[in-house]
């Protein structure tokens, strides 16, 4: 248990003391809410689909945990490269244990940051119904920090160096990100890109932040927590598998 | 303290070490010498539990690493060849996670950190965070804090790569300290056979895999006829010079210095 406390405290400390990361990190979430959130909201709204705003915020809040979790996780890669790695995987600690740590570390990294981009879409106009929404809202927060922090540990745990990065964030991450729906409504599309988002599981992290806070549903609120929850579990345990058999 | 009985590790058709004993007596200091790619960094990893050797006998402390992977790891501290430290992390930070970690309790543990970071002259820098560090200054946090859980051994990995004369004496008579006052098992390598022959009392060389030579400083000097013990090393070993491969740790190693000067 102390060893999972330290871990995970070791990643918020390292994030807490680098503010330029928390604020270079919040340039994106900005820029979508600004360029995209008022450029397209008029075309938006001539559409018949309402206020883009309150439509686009959950996928900006799901974007930057997505990012941020699994930045968190590939930092890995980081602590093998400059060696820290060796000193937690050389302790009498099953590496179950410090797997769990970082995991749980990064993820609260990743909400950390998720919470600072909800404040900014408060500013920027975006509106809750009720606020007996937010404990949900916050269940959904976590259980994406979890996932991808999870799958960002998983790669990093096959990784060897940098090299394989760009691959993973190109063929990837943004995808991940794209295909979600965070950017359009899932309602009536292609049948290929239909199909992509619902095997993106952002697409339910997202519509699950969306049915909470904006009461816009495309796979209902319930589905979203049972695939989130039972994917977390999925990839959590391919992860420690392929942590512990990192070898040095 | 450490006794090993035909150990063998073979990567593929890669034979690293092949078929090694030696014992290593309680309170000991014992150099592990050889040149690079003998076999002395893959040997130390089974040592110390991070590989399974292909065949043959390792006791530490009278357990088999293998087996009792947990139970060996507390009884021994290890300064890897290359750094292992938290550099965002405080000195004194970096301590406290180890010491946590190793199931320190914490009244023990801020005890020990303060004595530990006092000899090594660290502790009115232990607030700040390592990346502010000189490479001495971190080597001798990574010993200090290798001997926080009170370990029957400790294991050096060319502990003085890259210091300077002064850091490097320095750092040869605070491991001398403890090994008296705490009767810790020292075990080492290093190239710089002055070195080896001031601090240790008994010395194997490796190569090849093999090990080629063992006993006091004095006893190899005998055998060879040398005068000095790098003489000595230079008449077992000849004196071709080893390429060390290129091996993927070897690659990390320098894309790791890469990004450390690009920060």
């Amino acid at each position: 248990m102390t060893a999972i406390y330290m871990l995970w405290l070791r990643q918020l400390k390292r994030y807490f003391r680098s503010r330029s990361r928390i604020v270079a990190s919040l340039g994106q979430p900005l820029l979508f809410l600004l360029a995209l959130g008022f450029g397209f909201g008029p075309i938006f709204r001539r559409a018949g689909q309402g206020n883009y705003i309150q439509f686009l915020a959950p996928g900006v809040i799901g974007m930057t945990i997505l990012f941020t979790a699994i930045f968190s996780g590939i930092e890995l890669i980081w602590d093998r490269q400059f060696g820290f790695l060796k000193e937690t995987l050389v302790a009498p600690v099953p590496r179950i244990l410090i797997m769990i740590g970082r995991t749980l570390g990064g993820a609260t990294v990743a909400l950390l940051q998720g919470f600072i981009v909800v404040i900014i879409c408060f500013v920027a106009g975006f509106r809750v119904h009720t606020f007996s929404a937010i404990p949900l809202a916050l269940l959904f927060m976590a259980l994406i920090a979890l996932l991808f922090t999870a799958l960002g540990t998983a790669i990093a745990s096959v990784l060897q160096d940098f090299q394989g990065f760009q691959l993973v964030m190109n063929f990837l991450v943004m995808p991940i990100f794209f295909l979600s729906g965070a950017l359009f409504p899932l309602a009536g599309l292609p049948v290929v890109l239909s199909v992509l988002a619902t095997i993106d599981p952002l697409s339910y992290g997202v519509d699950g932040l969306r049915a909470v806070l904006s009461s816009q549903a495309h796979f209902g609120a319930t589905v979203d927590l049972i695939v989130l929850g039972a994917l977390s579990s999925i990839v959590l345990v391919i992860g420690a598998r392929l942590f512990s058999r990192i070898q040095l | 303290m450490i006794e090993v009985e035909h150990l063998v590790k073979s990567f593929g058709d890669i034979h690293a070490v092949r078929d090694i004993s030696f014992n290593v007596h309680k309170g000991e200091i014992f150099a592990f010498l050889g040149p690079n790619g003998a076999g002395k960094t893959t040997t130390i990893k089974m040592l110390t539990t991070l590989l399974r050797p292909s065949s043959g006998r390792i006791s530490i402390d009278g357990l088999d690493p293998v087996h009792h992977q947990n139970e060996v790891r507390k009884r021994f501290g290890i300064v890897f060849q290359d750094p292992s430290t938290d550099d965002e992390l405080t000195a004194w930070e970096n301590m406290d996670l180890h010491g946590a970690l190793y199931g320190v309790p914490r009244r023990v543990r801020t005890e020990r950190i303060e004595k530990l970071l006092r000899l090594f002259e660290l502790w009115d820098r232990r607030g700040h965070p390592l990346k502010q560090f000189s490479g001495g200054m971190k080597r001798r946090l990574e010993i200090a804090r290798a001997l926080l859980h009170t370990p029957r051994i400790i294991f050096l990995d060319e502990p003085t790569l890259g210091l300077d004369p002064q850091t490097r004496n320095q750092l040869w008579a605070q491991v001398r300290k403890l090994n008296e006052e705490e009767q810790v098992t020292v075990f080492l390598t290093t190239h710089y056979m002055e070195e080896a022959e001031r601090v240790s009392q008994r010395i194997a060389i490796i190569d090849h895999g093999q090990i080629v030579a063992q006993g006091t400083p004095a006893e190899l000097k005998a055998q060879t006829s040398a005068a000095t013990l790098e003489e000595a090393f230079l008449a077992l070993t000849g004196s071709t010079i080893r390429d060390e491969g290129a091996d993927q740790f070897a690659q990390m190693r320098t894309m790791a210095k890469m990004w450390s000067r690009r920060r």
